[in-house]
């Protein structure tokens, strides 16, 4: 029996020795969005801390789930949308408190950073800061529909077949939007809530027939824009921006009820193992050359102070058509979901996916 | 007469056993790495999944116990009609992969000699070369409206415009067949390997025609063959997640999808593992009558299969 | 007499290989034919060419008078018996024997009473339901044979069904199936490379090699009076020779061997003086006697061959013994061991006379290949 005891310690001994090991080369577990971390970015990030970055492709539910998965460990930095922190982090408990001491406040543009703390705090704890932020709308091929300019446009008869959506709940609630409703003010009231979101769900549910095809990621929707399948779907500005690039008759529409804007944000998992890696990291993308990098490869635009002027001028015109200030001002900001709201949300979405 | 030999026989009987009881030794040691194989990837992760559907949520962190998470499954029409379409979808995808498959393993299985029977066999492997995902892909460039098939179709003049020959159910079936034809074809190709040919002479010499034969001799011999790769092919179809979701129109949701979305959308464990729960439970269900109905026992199948 | 089966000039080839060469046969109504041969020479072919497994590359078949060109197998009036046996095993017996009623769109309750009466015939009349791998070899082998003959065939082919069989067995089902086809009476085309199934169960014999018949006859014919030294190599045992024509007057003949002896002999066909020959004696033909120097020694005739030996060894077999002899030329001769000298003591060595009759001494052209 005694040899028995000693060959598990044994075992456990070099699992454990083994496990150490890694920590010899400092690496940054970084869980983020895709073009968040363009590899001359992480290069140069390298040379200036010696610190490898170890990127892990993501999106807002897939972050909350790897979390919830591991109670928050597996990573060091994650970006989830401010709007996703409160919810999750009341239901998981999946990130740490952010020591806003660490972090070079000069660098971020005031407004969002506080819009950032305000909406990411709770108990009087901050999870997240901003980092890029960008809007959800219309992406329109103006030559093909040149008429569109609202969610009900895209429903009009028209563009059967000829239209593309994200079934999640920027469709939904941009859907309400457009219907004259405000989810956002209802947000504190399930029971309206309800009805504002099953109102959307029915109206895209009404809409199906004009949709060619749900798209799923981005690339989805690009192929099917490029090749002339679909005119005009609700997207990201980004994707419009990219495509823009390569065609000037597509650009990000915002649409008439307003674009709906979210901003990603840097927040620490709460078990992540190298929090100073993570505030070095945040520290310098924030950099204007650094973050202009950054939009140049993302599409989406920086809360970081001054990197405008190094974002390459042809992303800057797009944007420029596509926010003149006044549509810039009418910008519906995703406030943060409260917890329990996402499943309502997601029967209505299902009912709309299976329904025929 | 007896009873000497008997003390002679229990003598002998001892170290038997001593060499019975080493024997279920070294039996314990070679299969312990396979039952704990099997308790930890299949065994443990199921109990979790079952316990954690039975948890109901009551408010944030707080858990009870409870069957809230199937009574709202099977309470919700949409999700009920995704499952029973889900399965309809896979019979039909397996019963359409049967038809197709069987003639290409009569063919590698009977007719086919040493090049080409190799060749066959290579080109039936040859789409497992590359990930399921490469494969939807493949089939997304020539089903799209932009794509290959439409664009042929256009050029014979057969169609005026484009046409659509993505996302929609059919599409999910060539997906699902395309998939899933390997799982059907080797084991029917192995059952029909054994079928001596001069069962299907004498078939025909006594006066049956060709269907006659095949009905009463082919199909009857390669039975365990068929319901062995049917059921292979059936569970694939019902658990694959990739095609149905890449190929599939915005009416196509698949079970599967349901199960991710509650899973990685929703963060509902609870109601995911409740309905990966029903899932299992379902095609154990329908595989299980299937052997009813065929008169064949799973060993009988998988095993030989 | 109507002839049930009839090939004219068949003709198979492969490519380059010609299986079957010009064969013409023809099978009088309710006779057992059988076709003999090596493997490989060809006999196969021709079975399934009657069947209508594979077509003829030029030639006629008849089946009860009438052209099977064209005709697929299952619509000729000729079943077959394969090799092994091919009973169905997902059917049992019943259904096994109902096969072909049942293709014909016969009523069940007929199809059931002729069932019935056939198992009744082979003395299997209970089995019927019983699977196929409860049968013992001679009952799965009489169920094959019941299967066709329900059908009510013009030809039942059998190709070689005994091939499984252990030997017990195998000499029961001769006498068996002899039996059955009399029974019946239906016409039997048998292929065998086994010389005693054909000439223990066949009214003809066809002597089948290198894709042509060599001859066609009675069993006896074959035995007694071969056409051709590959006949006569095949069918029986014999001592064979090879030597040259020294002396012809009519079909008499002396040849002398290799070896130096000198035989009397008959020719088969007609041989010159100075022709290369084959000679073949039968070894029951060849009679062996103690050269005691007390019996006097029957004088060399102008009929018979006698040569001096000595025995070297016994070969005891019952009544197929042999007795090995070694001549003074050194040819090794085997002989049936009579009667009178199996009890004796015979010493190994001890000096024998052996004797055949030059009728008995047939002689062929060389070249002829024997087996």
């Amino acid at each position: 029996m005694r040899d028995v005891k000693g060959i598990i310690v044994g075992l456990l001994a070099s699992v454990m020795l083994t496990a150490a090991v890694p920590a010899r080369a400092e690496t940054l577990r970084l869980l983020t969005w895709g073009d968040y971390a363009p590899e001359a970015v992480i290069k140069k990030f390298k040379d200036a801390t010696g610190i490898d970055v170890e990127v892990t492709i993501s999106n807002n539910e897939d972050m909350i789930s790897k979390l919830r998965a591991t109670g928050g460990a597996g990573f060091d930095l994650a970006q989830p949308s401010q709007d996703r922190i409160l919810g999750p982090q009341t239901d998981f408990s999946i990130y740490k408190p952010m020591d806003l001491s660490k972090i070079k406040a000069e660098l971020f543009l005031p407004e969002l950073l506080d819009a950032s703390k305000k909406n990411t705090a709770i108990d009087g704890k901050v999870y997240g800061v901003a980092h890029l932020w960008g809007t959800s709308g219309l992406v329109v091929d103006a030559r093909k529909a040149p008429d569109i300019k609202s969610f009900l446009d895209l429903c009009k008869s028209e563009y059967k077949g000829r239209v593309s959506m994200r079934l999640k709940r920027p469709a939904l609630l941009g859907m309400a939007f457009a219907l004259g409703e405000d989810p956002f003010a209802a947000y504190g009231d399930k029971a309206k809530y309800q009805a504002i979101i099953d109102k959307a769900g029915a109206a895209l549910a009404a809409c199906k027939a004009n949709v060619k095809a749900y798209w799923s990621g981005s690339d989805d929707l690009l192929n099917m824009i490029r090749s002339g399948e679909v005119v005009a779907a609700e997207a990201w500005d980004s994707t419009g921006f990219k495509l823009n690039a390569e065609n000037p008759d597509i650009n990000f529409v915002a649409p008439s009820a307003g674009a709906l804007g979210w901003i990603d944000t840097f927040a620490l998992p709460a078990k992540g193992k190298n929090d100073d890696a993570a505030y070095k990291w945040i520290n310098f993308v924030m950099q204007p050359e650094i973050a202009a990098m950054i939009v140049d490869s993302a599409g989406s635009f920086s809360a970081s102070k001054g990197s405008d002027q190094f974002v390459s001028p042809k992303l800057r015109a797009a944007f420029q058509q596509a926010f003149p200030p006044e549509v810039i001002a009418k910008i519906k900001w995703f406030p943060a979901v409260p917890a329990g709201l996402e499943e309502m949300e997601g029967k209505v979405l299902d009912k709309v996916a299976a329904g025929n | 007469m007896n009873a000497p030999l008997n003390p002679a026989a229990s003598g002998a009987a001892a170290p038997r056993e001593e060499g019975a009881a080493a024997r279920r030794l070294s039996f314990i040691l070679v299969f312990a790495p396979f039952a704990l194989w099997i308790a930890l990837v299949i065994l443990v992760p199921q109990l979790n999944l079952f316990f954690l559907s039975l948890r109901e949520k009551v408010g944030p962190q707080v858990y009870a116990l409870g069957p809230r998470n199937y009574t709202e499954l099977f309470g919700e029409s949409v999700y009920v009609l995704t499952l029973v379409r889900t399965v309809v979808m896979s019979l039909l995808a397996t019963f359409a992969t049967l038809i197709i498959g069987f003639p290409i393993a009569y063919y590698i299985a009977k007719i086919a000699r040493g090049r080409a029977r190799t060749m066959l066999f290579m080109s039936c492997l040859l789409p497992f070369w590359v990930s399921e995902l490469v494969r939807v892909f493949g089939w997304m460039l020539i089903l799209r409206e932009t794509g290959l098939l439409s664009r042929l179709l256009q050029g014979l003049g057969l169609v005026d415009g484009p046409v659509e020959l993505l996302y929609n159910d059919v599409a999910v079936m060539v997906g699902l067949i395309y998939t899933s034809m390997l799982f059907m074809v080797v084991p029917l190709v192995s059952t029909l390997d054994s079928l001596d040919d001069a069962l299907v002479e004498a078939g025909y010499d006594l006066g049956g025609n060709g269907f006659v034969v095949l009905w009463e001799i082919v199909i009857p011999h390669a039975k365990p063959g068929i319901v062995a790769g049917a059921i292979i092919v059936f569970m694939l179809n019902l658990g694959n997640y990739l095609t149905p979701t890449l190929l599939g129109g915005k009416n196509s949701q698949w079970f599967t999808a349901q199960i991710y979305s509650q899973f990685i959308t929703r963060f509902n464990w609870e109601s995911g593992s409740a309905f990966g729960f029903v899932l299992l439970v379902t095609s154990s269900l329908i595989v299980w009558l299937a052997l009813r109905a065929s008169g064949q026992t799973l060993s009988g199948t998988i095993g030989k299969g | 007499m109507a002839n049930d089966l009839e090939c004219r000039a068949l003709v198979k080839s492969y490519g380059a290989f010609t299986a079957v060469n010009g064969v013409s046969l023809a099978v009088p109504k309710g006779s057992f034919f059988s076709i003999l041969g090596p493997s490989g020479c060809g006999k196969t072919s021709l079975m399934r060419m009657i069947a209508g497994f594979i077509e003829p590359t030029a030639g006629e078949i008849l089946i009860g008078g009438r052209s099977m060109r064209g005709v697929p197998p299952n619509r000729r009036p000729a079943n077959m018996v394969f090799q092994h046996l091919a009973l169905f095993p997902m059917m049992n017996v019943a259904d096994n024997i109902g096969y072909g009623l049942r293709r014909r769109g016969m009523a069940k309750a007929e199809i059931a009473r002729r069932v019935g009466a056939v198992l009744e015939r082979i003395d299997l009349a209970d089995s019927g339901p019983k699977r196929i791998d409860q049968l013992s070899g001679g009952q799965k082998q009489r169920v094959a044979i019941a299967r066709c003959m329900v059908l009510e065939p013009t030809v039942l082919l059998l190709d070689e069904p005994l091939g499984a069989l252990d030997l017990k067995l195998r000499e029961h089902m001769k006498v068996e199936l002899k039996q059955l086809q009399h029974q019946f009476g239906t016409t039997f085309v048998y292929i065998t490379h086994d010389q005693s199934e054909a000439l223990v169960m066949s009214d003809q014999v066809a002597v089948m090699n290198a894709g042509r018949f060599e001859q066609v006859g009675t069993p006896e014919d074959l035995y007694y009076r071969p056409a051709t030294p590959f006949v006569a190599g095949f069918v029986g045992d014999s001592h064979r020779w090879g030597g040259r024509v020294t002396a012809q007057a009519g079909s008499d003949l002396r040849v002398a061997t290799s070896a130096g002896l000198a035989l009397r002999a008959t020719a088969v066909v007609p041989l010159a003086e100075g022709a290369a020959a084959s000679v073949f004696v039968r070894p029951e033909a060849i009679e062996v006697r103690v050269a005691d120097g007390r019996s006097d020694p029957a004088p060399a005739s102008a009929d018979v061959n006698v040569f001096a030996g000595r025995l070297e060894s016994l070969l005891f077999n019952g009544a197929n013994s042999r007795a090995m002899i070694r001549l003074e030329r050194g040819d090794l001769i085997g002989a049936v061991l009579p009667q009178n000298l199996l009890g004796t003591r015979l010493g190994e060595g001890a000096a024998v006379e052996i004797r055949f009759a030059a009728a008995a001494t047939l002689a062929f052209p060389a070249g002829g290949d024997a087996p």
